[in-house]
């Protein structure tokens, strides 16, 4: 399905098609990889709301990307538990070993690092999600080896 | 304790319609819809229930508004935003056993003869989303979702509407607006959402835990179910626990267990055997506490009493190797983050806070910071759209009433003084 059919589609599950503005915003991502200018477009087209509301609605949720991201998203969780279980030493790791820094993307454009607040996963922190895969009770060698099978 | 909330969940199988209906599920939605709608909010008012969200409040007397505004349609929408900080309580029930969630939710919408329902579930919870819309797939399939629910006139649709990592979209009036397609600013109340919610409509915002409570309410009836816990907020209580314990995790236990009970019963005590220093009891919202305060029970009336809340029930545990500073700091640093700008005082304050927090840790602290934050603190309590302010307020006025010391001697000595033997 296109996608201006699919996010329609989605509209009929409330009663005044903006509700879908979330949802589909998660789709035009996935299909553009980041919420392009074609992406707001797109969207916009599709729930016949003006672009800059798009825009305006989708820069206030940290979870939309804003710019270009690299294959593989990392996003850690720093917030207190994980902080108290160890997660600052892994944000320095990640940039000893891949040069990444938080907000940012790696050379070859494998990684993009986004700190999250709370994943809740307090009990087996530190925790971070791998595009949409869970990992959890993190430490400096594990953390390597689970990112080394995302290419 | 027979648990109800998490029965079944060491089954591999308990997230599926098939497991679920073998061990009784779905026996009281056959019930309730053999009931008048009146009668369910009836027994939900002599239950005691109350809401398991975080603020309290008596969940009968909810959907009794709501049920009493004569404006349709009615809309049910499920809080799964979890996002105060140290919980991770719901995330079983979703992840575990989201029929229970599901068939409360059917419940509830039958008794506020209410339409249309939406879980409002974070974004961080992909896995969760997997598994609530192949659960409500199976309920569809089943007839317990749809039109003509079993058969009985009642038609209830359902589905995920997932977040999209904004804290502040667990308020139920910004979530409201979120569902609508807007930025998540929190409305100014009255209206309450019961009157006025989603698209203008009478709404009702419940916590998962809270909707997970209806189905053991219809299958016992509120008297019996009021005689669980603590009798000013009974029922099961679902308390998360992290941090500094030997067996961090989520517990169901009666309200009103103590923390000492928690921490050092059920969680195993403090990891490595070290000293209790200082504990959140409900989120990283709620103000901490000393340990000479661990003997209180945990539910909404006995904390209050203390100076804290019950919050989400989200117990954070600190040894004595943890720097206080540093957790207030990064405590901050998320408030800030999270505000959502449409208050000054909550924009601007938890800003300025975070940055006077970070000179302190960073041991640039000056004289008459402490006084400053403080001052701070006391500008955004009460003078805001809606409680995240309070909540960042709370962190930095209980943290400095009770740690004192810890604070002084950074700004004095230029470093912690956490860990030091
Ligand atoms: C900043 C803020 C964040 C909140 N986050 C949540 C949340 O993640 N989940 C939740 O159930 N309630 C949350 N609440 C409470 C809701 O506003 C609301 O009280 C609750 O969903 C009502 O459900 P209940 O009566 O079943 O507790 C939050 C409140 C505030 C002020």
């Amino acid at each position: 399905m296109a996608l201006v059919d699919e996010i329609r589609e989605i509209g009929r599950k409330y009663p005044d098609r903006r509700g879908a503005l979330l949802p589909s915003l998660y789709l035009a991502q996935k299909e553009y990889g980041w919420l392009s200018q074609e992406a707001y477009e797109t969207v916009s087209e599709a729930l016949n709301l003006p672009p800059a509301t798009v825009k305006g609605v989708a820069t206030f949720y940290a979870m939309y990307r804003k710019k270009p991201m690299g294959r593989h998203l990392i996003q850690l969780c720093t917030n207190v538990a994980c902080m108290v279980m160890g997660a600052e030493r892994l944000v320095d790791l990640l940039k000893e070993r891949y040069g990444l820094e938080p907000g940012g993307t790696t050379e070859d454009g494998r990684f993009s690092l986004v700190i999250m607040e709370c994943i809740g996963a307090c009990d087996r922190a530190p925790a971070m999600l791998v595009d949409t895969d869970f990992h959890s009770d993190l430490n400096e060698t594990n953390i390597f080896e689970i990112l080394e099978k995302y290419k | 304790m027979e648990k109800v909330l998490l029965k079944n969940i060491d089954n591999p199988d308990s997230a599926t319609i098939k497991a679920y209906e073998a061990a009784g599920g779905y026996q009281s939605l056959k019930k309730a819809l053999d009931l008048e709608p009146k009668k369910i909010i009836e027994e939900v008012k002599s239950s005691g229930l109350r809401g398991r969200g975080g603020a309290g409040f008596p969940t009968g007397m909810k959907w009794d508004f709501a049920s009493r505004d004569p404006k349709f349609p009615k809309y049910l929408l499920c809080n799964a935003d979890e996002g105060e900080p140290g919980t991770f309580k719901d995330r079983p029930i979703l992840e575990k056993n989201p029929h229970l969630l599901i068939e409360g939710m059917i419940i509830s919408a039958y008794a506020l003869q209410a339409e249309r329902g939406y879980i409002y579930l974070r974004g961080e919870y992909p896995h969760a989303r997997d598994v609530l819309e192949k659960a409500i797939a199976e309920a569809y399939e089943r007839g317990y979702l749809g039109e003509n629910i079993l058969g009985k006139g009642f038609r209830f649709d359902l589905s995920v509407h997932q977040g999209a990592g904004a804290y502040i979209c667990g308020e139920e009036t910004a979530l409201i607006e979120s569902i609508e397609g807007r930025r998540g600013q929190p409305r100014i109340k009255p209206p309450f959402p019961v009157n006025v919610g989603a698209w203008g409509m009478p709404t009702v915002v419940n916590n998962v835990e809270t909707l997970a409570n209806i189905p053991y309410i219809v299958e016992i009836g509120g008297e019996a179910y009021a005689k669980i816990g603590s009798s000013d907020c009974p029922g099961p209580k679902l308390y998360s626990i992290s941090c500094c314990v030997e067996k961090p995790g989520v517990y169901e236990l009666p309200m009103g267990t103590s923390l000492r009970e928690i921490i050092y019963e059920h969680a195993g005590g403090i990891k490595g055997g070290r000293e209790l220093k200082a504990v959140i009891p409900g989120g990283i919202s709620t103000p901490v506490l000393t340990p000479d305060k661990i003997d209180t029970p945990m539910d909404f009336v006995s904390l209050p009493k203390i100076g804290s809340m019950l919050g989400s029930g989200a117990i954070m545990v600190f040894d004595d190797t943890v720097c206080l500073v540093r957790v207030c700091w990064r405590a901050m640093r998320f408030f800030e983050h999270e505000s959502c700008g449409k208050c000054t005082p909550c924009r601007e304050g938890t800003g300025w806070m975070r940055n006077i927090l970070e000179r302190i840790e960073n041991g640039f602290g000056r004289e008459g910071d402490i006084e400053l934050l403080q001052d701070v603190a006391l500008s955004i309590s009460g003078k805001t759209f809606c409680p995240l302010g309070d909540g960042a307020a709370n962190v930095v006025l209980s943290f400095i009433r009770n740690f004192p010391d810890e604070f002084e001697y950074h700004i004095k000595n230029k470093k912690c003084s956490a860990g030091e033997e």
